[in-house]
């Protein structure tokens, strides 16, 4: 048997995805002009798949403050910062996020991925429960295989679910950890937070949750969902990622706990790894200074996000449940989603097509992430393609619904 | 156990299980020692939809592999039994689950030692 062998399910699969004539998983930016914009197959096309909330990858200041470090220090640290030492910079950053979140402890990661990994694989140990969304992001699923704790899925967003395995462990010995997400990375709904820490509190578990895809977007500051359900001091973790809102790379982990600092010594994926680049740390920075002064950038993301939204629901597409800078288009099957997702290429407008076994309830989806930098005249062109789109392949009845099913919504 | 006073609600609630019966839908209750039989009956019914061809779904049949159910769908479905019978099947424990026999068992063994 050969080593590709398992593979080969995917790899027919794979085969059927690029019969389409485009591969949605290497898709080649020849060129990226702004947050909303980059030339692909030699054409300009509109960006509705980056996670790039804020639109601060091309914001002049956090650009200056990377080229400013790289000139003073360099390209990379070379190493990992137990072996190699922090720079002064790093230190600083973690000392703001802290700030930024009232808590006393912050560790800086070099990938999102590798904070949720090392984190909660390392928080909980033999004789421990750990206690995860069925919808968790693939890091968190990856953390529960490193972890020697007992790991139970509980149904997504609902803190009824949630108790009923709280209460089945009785008085059985070990810490409790519960792992939550500010908003879903796929369908772009939100957790149902206070009543899921209300459940935490009844039975003594820790809370855990993943601000992603929510940092900036919601909280009267843009602290994520901890923030805007008003639960920020009973959360006793909060994990984070800089490649979303603040346009570039890495992840962060506050804490009070006393002790949290002997993570350091202990999570595997800070230790063994190289720290983040002085260019990349400088820009972080000052994209977190950006996003405590420009609180507008968070209303133009939210209006935009109506805008497409409520643009998309008016004709009829089947859409994730609420609100969201991450807008989830449902679509029947696995071939249509690409099918759909390559005509929108061919169209000009990019988004992120994600089909099972990457997706919940094994839904097929486009998945359209909104910018505070688009302006209302790209999503207005967006929702006139797609629905053109739709109509061809029967996605959405052919007569145009309109005003009156957006009224009465 | 030091379970909130509504604990005995809410293991009945647990009980009560949606069987369908072409079209029409009856609640039954389980009676509190669910047999063997009780448990196999409800995890063929949950794989019913991803039988392969006309082969019957049995006790040895191999869940991951003699049907059309991918890893995801199982651990859904696992967490509907869990509702079901009351108990949690911790995800390591699942992995090394691949019969339906081998499903029934865990099920029952956790019921068992509550």
């Amino acid at each position: 048997m050969g080593l590709f062998d398992r593979h080969a399910g995917l790899l027919e699969a794979y085969r059927d995805v690029r019969t389409t004539g485009a591969d949605p998983f290497q898709i080649r930016m020849e060129r990226v002009l702004s947050p909303t914009e980059a030339i692909i197959n030699g054409r300009k096309t509109l960006l509705v798949g980056t996670n790039n909330y804020f639109g601060l990858t091309f914001d002049p200041s956090c650009m200056e403050a990377a080229i400013e470090a790289i000139r003073a220090e360099g390209t990379g640290t070379t190493g990992s910062r137990i072996a190699n030492g922090s720079y002064s910079e790093h230190v600083l950053l973690e000392e703001e996020i802290a700030a930024f979140y009232g808590k006393k402890h912050c560790m800086v990661f070099t990938t999102g991925y590798q904070a949720n990994l090392g984190v909660i694989s390392t928080l909980v140990g033999q004789g421990d429960h750990l206690l995860i969304d069925a919808d968790s992001h693939a890091s968190i699923y990856d953390a529960c295989k490193m972890t020697q704790a007992e790991v139970v899925r509980f149904k997504h967003n609902d803190p009824s679910s949630l108790e009923s395995r709280l209460r089945r462990l009785g008085d059985k010995p070990g810490n409790r950890l519960v792992i939550l997400e500010g908003i879903y990375s796929m369908l772009g709904d939100s957790a149902p937070l206070k009543e899921f820490v209300e459940v935490c509190k009844k039975y003594g578990a820790y809370v855990l949750v993943d601000e992603a895809h929510s940092l900036g977007a919601l909280g009267e500051t843009g602290r994520g969902l901890c923030e805007s359900t008003g639960v920020l001091d009973d959360c006793h973790f909060i994990v984070g990622t800089f490649s979303k809102t603040l346009g570039a790379i890495g992840g962060y982990c506050v804490s009070n706990d006393p002790d949290f600092d002997i993570l350091r010594v202990t999570v595997r994926s800070y230790m063994f790894t190289a720290s983040l680049p002085p260019s990349i740390v400088a820009s972080v920075r000052q994209a977190l200074r950006v996003v405590k002064a420009r609180p507008e950038l968070r209303k133009q993301l939210w209006d935009n996000v109506a805008t497409l939204y409520d643009g998309l629901a008016a004709q009829g597409f089947k859409l994730g449940p609420e609100h969201g800078p991450v807008v989830g288009v449902h679509l029947p099957d696995r071939m249509l989603a690409i099918g759909f997702w390559r005509a929108m290429l061919d169209a000009g407008i990019y988004v992120n097509v994600a089909v099972p076994p990457a997706t919940p309830n094994g839904v097929s989806l486009l998945r359209c992430s909104v910018c505070a930098a688009h302006t209302p005249q790209q999503l207005e062109h967006m929702i006139e393609v797609m629905t053109g789109i739709g109509r061809q392949l029967g996605v959405i009845s052919g007569a145009p619904k309109l005003r009156v099913v957006a009224g009465s919504r | 156990m030091p379970d909130p006073g509504t604990g005995e609600q809410l293991l009945r609630t647990a009980h009560q299980l949606i069987v369908e019966n072409d079209d029409i839908a009856n609640t039954l209750e389980l009676p509190r020692l669910a047999s063997r039989l009780d448990v196999i009956r409800e995890i063929c019914r949950h794989l019913a939809p991803y039988q392969a061809g006309e082969r019957p779904i049995v006790g040895a049949t191999v869940i991951a592999k003699d049907l059309t159910i991918d890893s995801l769908a199982i651990m859904d479905m696992v967490m509907e039994l869990e509702d079901s019978f009351d108990v949690s099947i911790p995800m390591n424990v699942v992995a090394e689950i691949h019969t339906v026999d081998q499903l029934a068992d865990t099920i029952l063994d956790l019921r068992a030692k509550r």
